[in-house]
């Protein structure tokens, strides 16, 4: 305590952090760069292992035989589906009932808030079948889940052969402890949420659905299967769910334990793992692995169909066959023994998996960065704003005369600021009221702008979002013609909005890391340098080129380059106006809080750092 | 000094009567704003929410607990059989008869708060500057300590922002919504406050007896009350004095007699005990460990069965402690010292919720003008907005997403109260600080006539 009690020590801490603030910011700046990037390097990483007692050894023997004729159900029903041009629901009922399972199906609507044009749907009805295989061992009080989406075109077939497959070897079995459920969802996310949404009675986002009619107990972990292709090369794993909510650590473990037992190819955002990390390619290649799994958590959706089972704290993840042109093939029945080993090491479960992390980042399958390691990244760049706000605090106290710790100084901050507490209280106000209508104009106005532009319900959406959003920049410039001004009133609003961006960006972090380093590596600098001393016209471009809009522009740009799939700037401007509408959507239909969040409190911090650029 | 003085002099003759008359207006304003914010709450979906956060209400004084309550009591079963009611029995009767406004009850206890702490502020106030006139007129401040006399301009908006501080703080607001009894609590003390520092012994013992019926740790109040009604009969705090003891007893049989009537009172309206252990029982041995924004929980929840007592003695003496060391420092500043005993009293105690802490924050006002004493304000006011934004934060991690756990929730509970007790105590510091300026000028010099400066350690 003698640092905070102390008034010498103390002037002298206050001395230097003033004195060096800059070179000091610069400097956090860079190691939480650096650090960050530090993360994909081997020997930084911790190697993966399994924490969960009940799944330690892998001593299952798998049997699963038939993974021909599983491609031959797959073959029929894609027959069936094509047949009806929808999901053939009573084919499956059918064969599920003559694989001697339990089987029923639910029915849902929902009229999405705008048409989605990637995947054209604007009115979606569907049912989903799932059949039960009842415990024969316990009481059935606990459930596993394995989902296959059924999609309209005539991917994913394979999936739904294989399920089936599975469904009638475990059937056989008398091992199982766990109600087993197999799911087979129409119109994937749309489907997957009015299943969980009865499954466990809750109605979150104003959904149709009719109730479930049969129930297992409470489900413990659920994967996701998506097989296009006979044979595939490798399979992928894919974790990031909603909000950027990860699964238990173990569940990857486990299937990175099984894919090394039966000789699987693996990989995560389907990039193969490389031994040779000390060499440039293979650290660029963990490198982009993590960035590619920080993009995808950052963007907040659900990348598979398992995204939407972490929101009721069930463990899942989507297993995705890949099929390239690599010579290595693996076929079906070792795709199912894959997962027969894995539901057979669920299956033993004592409780939920928690013992391993739940906050990870993957530059391979095989090494992870726990939360430890990648939060100092984030917190050397918090600590700039703390730095700026201290600085700011310094600067307010020692205004109007030289402060010998409390001795001398008559005049008090607070006083001196109380008259432009109103001042400031408007650019704020302003802000949020710009955000709040970033936020409910779109939606709201679709109708009014189709009718006056000729452009679909969809680009009106987004247009209208953009239009909004930088109408925003011209707004708050009038605010402070009429409000008093003190002359220090920027600095007391600085201090406001470098204090808020902290707060805000810490909370963002704590739920969703990526999304919040990403806001920071882009908005701290903003909030750091910004005065209206600066030189307006350059610092206005930077402002902008720093503004979320154009983070979320590079977020899509470096993401294609990342997938070796990079995009033209006419494409990716494209892209970027989709992902603004997939995000809307994905807030409407699955309580997405990216969107909100952006719109609701991020932009609004911008456009109070934007408001003191031009204060006069 | 002598026109510093007059210029006193003539502000106060032309201040007292306005002041009485130009402040009900804002007074007023303020309070149909509170209202209306609180009647809009009430009315939106963030009602039910709010009502369930563990910040807001404990198992001591959550809404839900008190309808239970409330349907035994229809019953004709004891509300305390069963282990969810812990109100006492006056509590549960008044809302037996007022169930159906209890929004408006709400709203009411909050504005009479504000409203006692406003007049209570204002008396202070008004002692406070009668003083140092008193004194400046006697030249009993060193010549260098103009600057630190409190001006009438600065006192005069002091009772409003106190009124302010506590309708407008986030804090009480919330509580209010979630129609947590607490406010009923802060309501008792507030008037207890208002009745001491008016000097009304008898509405003050009562007041207090009522306030320590309802959750036992206002008894510590006992001493500024103590105090502050010697000072106003110019009794001298001597233990060898016949007329302190006489006050002392008086004041100390008004206390516990009308605590007697009260718990009498209790008994006839239930017919039973039940309510002792129920109340009491639940506050002092602390069984109900659900999260809270207190030090107990996870203490408790963690600690060896037979470690408990040992631990709950110790836990529950520091609450009451503080009360011998703060009464004698404090002994000439008696509202401080009540200052200084609620804030201890909402941080330490064993279910604490953000009304507790709305009391005494709206306390900080009155004290706006060790100001420029304080050290840590900046860096206190940072970590407690922080963890007031982290508390809903880290109990979605670990609650709902189920990837965090209460380690994350309790680090930011410590935190929080942590960054309280810097606070208070930092407050405290600053007034000894004044007080030392006061009596030994502001400009201090070393013995070798060099700059001094006081150091705490």
């Amino acid at each position: 305590m003698g640092l905070l009690s102390d008034p010498n020590r103390r002037r002298a801490l206050t001395n230097l952090l003033t004195r060096l603030n800059t070179p000091i910011c610069v400097l956090c700046y860079l190691a939480g760069v650096a650090w960050f990037m530090g993360l994909a390097f081997e020997p930084f990483t911790l190697r993966t292992y399994m924490s969960e007692n009940a799944m330690g050894s892998t001593m299952v023997e798998e049997r699963f035989p038939a993974g021909e004729r599983a491609l031959v159900t797959a073959r029929e029903f894609g027959a069936h589906k094509r047949k009806s041009g929808a999901m053939p629901v009573d084919w499956l009922v059918k064969t599920m009932q003559s694989r001697g399972l339990e089987v029923y199906t639910q029915s849902f609507s929902r009229r999405l808030p705008f048409p989605d044009e990637n995947k054209e749907r604007y009115m979606v009805r569907g049912t989903n079948v799932y059949g039960i295989l009842r415990a024969p061992r316990a009481p059935r009080t606990e459930a596993l889940v394995l989902s296959a989406p059924c999609s309209p075109d005539n991917s994913n077939n394979q999936a739904v052969g294989l399920l089936l497959g599975l469904a009638q070897y475990f059937r056989s079995q008398i091992y199982w402890a766990k109600d087993i459920i197999f799911l087979v969802n129409e119109h994937d996310l749309i489907g997957m949420q009015a299943w969980l949404e009865a499954y466990h009675h809750t109605n979150i986002t104003g959904m149709d659905w009719a109730p479930l009619h049969g129930r297992g107990g409470s489900i413990q972990a659920a994967l996701s299967l998506e097989l296009s292709s006979d044979v595939v090369t490798s399979l992928d794993l894919v974790l990031e769910g909603l909000n950027g909510q990860l699964p238990n650590l173990d569940l990857a473990n486990l299937f990175y334990t099984f894919c090394q037992k039966q000789d699987i190819l693996c990989t995560i955002q389907e990039k193969l793992q490389r031994s040779d990390w000390d060499s440039v390619s293979g650290y660029s290649q963990a490198v982009q692995t993590m960035a590619l799994m920080v993009l995808k958590q950052a963007s907040g959706r659900p990348w598979g169909d398992h995204g939407l089972f972490l929101r009721y704290h069930i463990e899942s993840a989507t297993i995705r066959g890949i099929n390239s042109f690599r010579q290595y093939k693996t076929d079906t029945t070792t795709v199912g023994r894959l997962l027969e080993g894995m539901f057979r090491k669920l299956n033993n479960l004592l409780e939920r998996l928690h013992q391993s992390y739940f906050f990870y980042l993957l530059p391979s399958l095989s090494r992870f960065v726990s939360i430890g390691y990648y939060m100092p990244a984030f917190g050397f760049l918090a600590v700039i704003l703390l730095l700026r706000a201290l600085d700011l605090w310094v600067q307010l106290g020692a205004l109007p005369s030289v402060t010998e710790d409390g001795v001398g100084s008559r005049a008090l901050p607070l006083q001196s600021s109380s008259p432009s507490l109103v001042s400031i209280l408007t650019p704020v106000v302003i802000s949020h009221l710009t955000g709040a209508a970033l936020y409910t104009l779109p939606v709201l106005s679709q109708e009014l702008a189709v009718q006056h532009f000729p452009v679909s319900e969809t680009e009106a959406v987004v247009l209208t979002a953009i239009a909004i959003y930088t109408a925003g920049l011209a707004l708050p410039h009038n605010t402070h013609r009429y409000s008093s001004i003190a002359k220090q009133g920027w600095r007391v609003l600085k201090l406001v909005a470098v204090l808020y961006l902290a707060v805000l960006l810490s909370c963002t972090a704590l739920i969703n890391f990526s999304l919040g380093f990403i806001l920071a590596l882009t908005l701290v600098p903003v909030a750091a340098f910004v005065t209206p001393h600066v030189p307006k016209v350059l610092s206005a471009v930077v402002m902008v080129l720093l503004a979320p809009g154009c983070t979320l522009l590079y977020c899509v740009f470096a993401f294609q380059e990342l997938q070796e799939a990079p995009v033209s700037l006419i494409d990716g401007w494209m892209l970027f106006l989709s992902v603004i509408s997939q995000g809307m959507l994905d807030h409407a239909l699955y309580g997405s809080l990216v969107y909100p969040l952006l719109a609701l409190f991020i932009y609004p911090c911008w456009l109070i750092l934007w408001n003191i650029l031009f204060w006069k | 000094v002598s026109t510093l003085s007059l210029c006193f002099r003539i502000n106060r003759r032309s201040g007292g009567l306005f002041l009485q008359t130009k402040m009900a207006a804002p007074l007023t304003l303020l309070v149909i704003v509170a209202v209306t914010i609180r009647a809009v709450l009430f009315r939106s979906s963030l009602a039910e929410l709010i009502s369930e956060r563990v910040e807001v209400v404990s198992p001591l004084n959550s809404w839900k607990r008190v309808v239970e309550g409330l349907a035994l009591l229809d019953l004709g079963v004891s509300p305390y059989s069963g282990d969810v009611f812990h109100e006492t029995p006056l509590t549960i009767y008044l809302y037996h008869f007022v169930i159906d406004y209890a929004e408006i009850v709400c709203m009411v206890t909050d504005g009479i708060t504000a409203v006692a702490l406003y007049l209570a502020v204002q008396v202070y106030n008004k002692n406070v500057f009668r003083k140092q006139k008193y004194a400046l007129e006697a030249d009993r401040y060193p010549h260098d300590c103009l600057e630190l006399m409190q001006t009438p301009k600065e006192l005069f908006y002091v009772p409003l922002k106190v009124a302010m501080f506590y309708l407008l703080s986030p804090f009480t607001i919330l509580s209010c919504v979630a129609k947590s009894t607490c406010g009923i609590n802060n309501a008792i003390v507030a008037l207890f406050v208002l009745c001491t520092i008016k000097g009304s012994a008898l509405l003050s013992a009562i007041f207090l007896a009522l306030a320590t019926y309802q959750s036992i740790y206002p008894i510590t109040l006992f001493a500024p009350a103590l105090i502050y009604l010697l000072q106003r009969l110019y009794i001298p705090v001597n233990l060898r004095r016949q007329s302190f003891w006489l006050f002392t007893l008086q004041y100390a049989f008004m206390f516990v007699g009308s605590l007697v009537v009260i718990v009498g009172l209790s008994f006839f309206l239930l017919g039973s005990w039940d309510y002792i252990p129920s109340v009491y029982g639940f506050i002092l041995s602390v069984p109900d460990l659900t999260p809270n924004i207190g030090l107990f929980w996870y203490f408790f929840a963690e600690m060896f069965e037979h470690f408990r007592l040992f631990f709950i003695c110790v836990f529950q003496i520091n609450v009451f402690f503080y009360t011998i060391p703060l009464s004698i420092k404090l002994k000439d500043h008696p509202v401080f010292l009540m200052f200084m005993q609620i804030a201890i009293i909402s941080i330490f105690k064993s279910y604490p919720t953000v009304g507790d802490i709305a009391l005494y924050m709206a306390f900080l006002p009155v004290w706006s003008h060790l100001y420029r004493f304080l050290r840590n304000i900046f860096m206190v006011s940072c970590v407690l907005l922080a963890c007031s934004a982290l508390f809903p934060v880290l109990w979605h991690l670990w609650i709902y997403a189920g990837s965090a756990n209460s380690n994350f929730y309790y680090a930011i509970t410590l935190l929080f109260n942590v960054g309280q007790v810097l606070l208070v105590s930092d407050y405290f510091y600053a007034y000894l600080r004044r007080e030392h300026h006061l009596s030994h000028g502001l400009y201090l010099k070393k013995k070798d006539g060099s700059e001094a400066t006081l150091v705490l350690k």
